[in-house]
């Protein structure tokens, strides 16, 4: 017996380092299955294209809007004024032109296609250690006080650390979790129809860019246009000047309109970056002096240039979401469904190259398993030790399988919230929690009636002046994690709502 | 091979006992810097003194990446002239900062952590949210 097990370990051991995607009960000779990739599995509600190189909100249709306005008015522009203002004034003007105008659709697909800082879903082991935390923390098995939250200190300041139950991590400070996009994403501004994406940590510059940019083509195109009918209304009346170019009318309107709006919010977010805030933290106030006497920007770097400097030119981190890297998917499809290997295999399917390493550890686990003990319980306890070592002491018999048998079902195929997580967990929130888990079926609105008579703004408000756009932009997000705990129900309709290309309003 | 040796004896002799995870230390703002108190679970199989230097260093591979300096403002005006197309060709200071601290920690690993019964994964696999350390079983100690 113990022969065969370790012919069977080394010859799995072999055939695990030689290639990537058996499995221990798999023979070296079946076929490979064609892999995943992970974007292909990817949690959140987010739409991939060019096998996951482009990421993009789920509802993009404003986005569509905005290319069509910036393209119509620009290619009217260079239609019809530029010839004329070219001969009459200086060839010069179109190359402005086509100059800002490439930066703007630059920066704007950057934006739009560009991961905004999505933080990946924490691994069912990294759930399970922080519920066992949370549990020692509150010192009960039974009754859970509903806000988890974490206090830091940050530069002298106290900043609340909010737990995600979607995500099921503790999220750093800054980030916000999307309620659209479903996902937690760093240094969270808004979500931004009108670009079709999150503005967040890793898109925050281009977006920024794109709004200053389209400001001074907006401008540009304002004054030139305008020029344009002055001097045609000076060789043959204002009328007939008109009649002679009507693209022009259009595009005086559109962007005087759009000037408004997008000068107003260029304005807003440079007071932003000078100051190094968020969106979401300018409407909550969390840095505001009115909160108290002592309270200031922990994140500031003191001065303007240096918060200016930061935001545009510092460092640009990497995407935290593999998207391209293959799924490790090869442990979920063993029929025997131990739960230590299981466990590992949803955990390899949010990672990328601990391949090899936890194949090895799954092939051996699951031999020593099969030939080994009936001291292995499928459905109590201690999934994740295949033998209770004595001098591990009771730290890990602690942990329930509970937590970790139910996620190993689902986790496989990419859920993140799986139906049968910490009942603690939906125990407590019961009344509120348990759609979580079924939340985009979810069709009640119980917060958004009152709040949504806020929305209805014209496409030429909605990215306007300061006072309103910053109400809307964190869609409620904030909002909803302010109530302390995450409340599912609301994101359906914001979802829905979504989908009109509204703004929501959230009723702070 | 070196590794998968170390690796593979440490995997004949031992099953995963369990998984430390280090946090993230917040305390110095969003930087990515991870908490250096040791955990009681891996008392017994190493050195405090040593767990920590590895953390530490680390935290200072990190925070070079994301560091503000001449260097990446450099290339992030670079970068914006280019309209980011400079980014074909060449990798960001980030990445190239974060292959540091993967061969950091494979060397770590294979040094210190695999004769062990331990190791590593490093956190850019786990959306730098933890270090995981797994903590195997070692079956020779039990006999």
């Amino acid at each position: 017996m113990h022969l065969g097990v370790s012919e069977s370990m080394r010859e799995c051991e072999y055939s695990q380092i030689s290639t990537r995607s058996s499995t221990p009960m798999e023979t070296p000779y079946k076929k490979k299955t064609p892999k995943k990739k992970k974007w292909e599995s990817f949690p959140g509600r987010n739409k991939f294209y060019c096998d996951g190189r482009i990421m993009m909100a789920k509802q993009t249709g404003v986005f569509y809007l905005t290319l069509v306005l910036i393209l119509v008015t620009c290619g009217l522009f260079f239609t019809f004024d530029c010839p004329f203002l070219a001969l009459q004034l200086t060839p010069v003007i179109p190359v402005i032109g086509g100059v800002l105008f490439m930066f703007v659709m630059g920066t704007l697909l950057r934006t739009s296609f560009t991961d905004p800082g999505v933080l990946p879903r924490a691994t069912p082991d990294e759930a399970a250690d922080l519920e066992r935390q949370i549990d020692v923390a509150n010192g009960s098995t039974g009754y859970r006080p509903p806000p988890r939250t974490k206090e830091v200190v940050i530069n002298g300041q106290t900043v609340k650390l909010k737990y995600c139950f979607t995500c099921k991590i503790f999220r750093p400070p800054r980030a916000s979790h999307c309620s659209l996009c479903d996902n937690c994403v760093e240094r969270f501004d808004h979500h931004c129809p009108w670009v079709g994406n999150c503005v967040g940590r890793r898109n925050y510059r281009f977006f920024y860019m794109f709004i200053l940019s389209l400001s001074f083509l907006t401008i540009f195109i304002f004054a030139f246009v305008i020029t344009h009918i002055i001097l045609r209304s000076h060789q043959s009346g204002f009328l007939n000047a008109l009649k002679d170019s009507p693209a022009s009318v259009l595009e005086v309107v559109v962007c005087f309109f759009s000037v408004w709006s997008i000068v107003g919010l260029s304005g807003f977010h440079t007071y932003l970056i000078s100051s190094n805030q968020t969106t979401n933290e300018d409407i909550k106030g969390s840095w505001s002096s009115k909160r108290g006497k002592d309270n200031y920007n922990p994140y500031s770097h003191g001065n303007i240039f240096t918060n200016c400097c930061a935001a545009l030119c510092g460092p640009l981190p990497p995407s935290l979401i593999d998207r391209r890297g293959f799924i490790q998917s090869d442990a979920p499809q063993l029929a025997p469904p131990t739960n230590g290997i299981t466990m590992y295999g949803a955990t390899q399917s949010q990672q990328s190259h601990m391949c090899d390493q936890d194949q090895c550890i799954q092939s051996t686990k699951f031999v020593l398993q099969a030939a080994a003990t009936p001291l292995l319980q499928q459905q109590s306890s201690e999934p994740v030790i295949l033998t209770a070592s004595p001098e591990n002491g009771g730290t890990l018999p602690g942990r329930t399988s509970l937590t970790l048998g139910g996620p190993c079902t689902s986790l496989p195929l990419g859920q993140p919230t799986p139906p049968t997580s910490t009942p603690s967990l939906s125990c407590h929130e019961a009344t509120d929690m348990l759609p979580i888990h079924a939340h985009s079926h979810n069709h009640s609105h119980p917060l958004q009636e009152p709040v949504a008579h806020h929305h209805f703004l014209t496409p030429e408000e909605v990215p306007s002046p300061p006072g309103m756009l910053p109400c809307g932009s964190p869609l409620g997000h904030s909002h909803t994690m302010q109530a302390g705990f995450y409340n599912p129900a609301s994101q359906d309709s914001l979802h829905e709502d979504s989908v009109r290309g509204l703004v929501k309003l959230s009723s702070v | 091979m070196a590794e998968t040796h170390s690796l593979q004896d440490m995997r004949q002799q031992a099953a995963v006992a369990a998984k430390v995870f280090i946090q993230r230390d917040y305390t110095n703002g969003t930087v990515c810097q991870f908490q250096t108190k040791f955990p009681s679970e891996m008392e017994t199989r190493i050195d405090k003194q040593q767990f920590e230097e590895t953390v530490r260093t680390l935290n200072n591979l990190y925070a070079e990446a994301e560091k503000l300096g001449s260097q990446s403002y450099i290339e992030g005006c670079l970068a914006c002239l280019t309209a980011y197309t400079v980014f074909l060709c060449m990798e960001t200071h980030y990445e190239k900062v974060l292959k540091k601290i993967a061969k950091y920690i494979q060397e770590q690993n294979d040094k210190i952590y695999a004769p062990r019964g331990l190791l590593l994964t490093d956190p850019i696999e786990r959306g730098l949210r933890v270090i995981e350390v797994t903590i195997f079983e070692d079956r020779s100690l039990t006999r």
